[in-house]
């Protein structure tokens, strides 16, 4: 049930996005995945959700690597919309339903009850939290086993952020592995409690965070700063 | 509540609890939430949060009771204990603050003297 990252790498044209990238997702964590823009983070995140091919080596899935079918274990959330916008947040469900075996409809209006998002409302009118929030309780309610969340809490306000952290809390579990992309440390600091960090598509550290805490006296985002250090973002 | 995100976050949320089982706002014998439900409660990790009642139990304050949850101890003086534990920790820090500004022990006790009386 290990999700193993083994000496990825993707080129684009001259633009090396990832290099000899290789570590381990396991059941029962959630990681952050920090870096600047452009470190690297999507491109894994998508490879991982076999959506990019790597160039050479790859991520493999119980063994194998990653395809079509390891999709319904690997819920991938991108940090753009993926619905129609004439949809309604209850039809956005359904097309999730259709989609994925182990999407569940209850699941779903609870989420969407809990986060405030009103059903018959259609998605182009809501405003960016909203949207936030509905592709969460979409992604969230799958019983995958790993969930790839890229940028969730992108442009969202305190409360929506709040709202879907609680969504993610509630789902994790032994049985699953999380693992939220971000370049705000701050916003995901109490929840997550292993880190890897992406520099110039290369892993700059993969860590325990109470680790790291009770070992060097440093918080993540002071990790961040002195990892990131001397990088022009 | 806000961390302090360089130090554990375990010994933080284990310490909020500790306070309200002194304050009295949680009673011996008292069911806590259960780790899921901690986790949410204060947004942490739930790996956080089973470390924290882990610790709590080591420290005699809480046990867990197969398939019903955790409990707050029943015993007698538990209470008066972790009151008394933490106004020494309290005090201790406390201390080292005002001792570092320049004060004297009888200048401190003088200070929180006329503090209580004002």
């Amino acid at each position: 049930m290990t999700l193993q990252t083994k000496e990825a790498e993707k080129n684009y044209g001259r633009t090396k996005a990832l290099q000899g990238v290789t570590f381990d997702i396991e059941p029962g964590n959630i990681y952050a995945l920090l870096g600047p823009n452009g470190s690297g983070k999507t491109t894994w995140m998508k490879m991982a959700a076999a959506l990019v091919r790597p160039s050479a080596g790859g991520v493999l899935w119980e063994g194998e690597p990653v395809c079509a079918k390891t999709r319904s274990d690997i819920a991938y959330l991108p940090t753009e919309d993926f619905f129609y916008s004439w949809m309604t947040v209850e039809e956005v469900g359904k097309y999730f339903a259709d989609f994925f075996a182990d999407f569940s409809m209850d699941r779903y209006r609870a989420l969407c009850g809990q986060m405030e998002l009103p059903e018959k409302q259609k998605v182009r009118t809501l405003s960016t939290g909203m949207r936030a929030k509905c592709r969460a309780a979409a992604a969230m309610s799958r019983a995958a086993k790993v969930y790839l969340l890229d940028e969730p809490f992108n442009g969202i306000d305190l409360l929506a952020r709040d709202q879907i952290m609680n969504s993610i809390l509630e789902t994790s579990s032994p049985d699953n592995a999380v693992v939220i992309s971000s370049h705000l440390v701050e916003e995901i600091e109490s929840a997550v409690n292993r880190a890897i960090f992406f520099r110039d598509g290369r892993v700059a550290a993969d860590l325990d965070i109470e680790e790291l805490r009770a070992r060097e006296g440093k918080s993540l985002a002071d990790k961040y700063r002195e990892l990131m250090q001397g990088k022009e973002v | 509540m806000n961390f302090d995100t360089s130090i554990p976050i375990y010994l933080q949320v284990g310490n909020d609890l500790k306070g309200k089982i002194a304050s009295g706002q949680i009673q011996p014998g008292e069911k806590l939430p259960s780790g899921r439900e901690l986790a949410q409660q204060y947004q942490i990790n739930p790996n956080t949060a089973a470390r924290v009642y882990q610790v709590l139990e080591q420290e005699g304050i809480c046990e867990t009771r197969r398939g019903l949850g955790t409990y707050v101890v029943e015993e007698i003086g538990m209470q008066q204990k972790v009151r008394e534990e933490m106004a020494r920790d309290l005090t201790r820090s406390f201390l080292e603050r005002m001792r570092a500004l320049g004060l004297s022990g009888e200048e401190i006790g003088k200070i929180l003297k006329e503090e209580e009386n004002r």
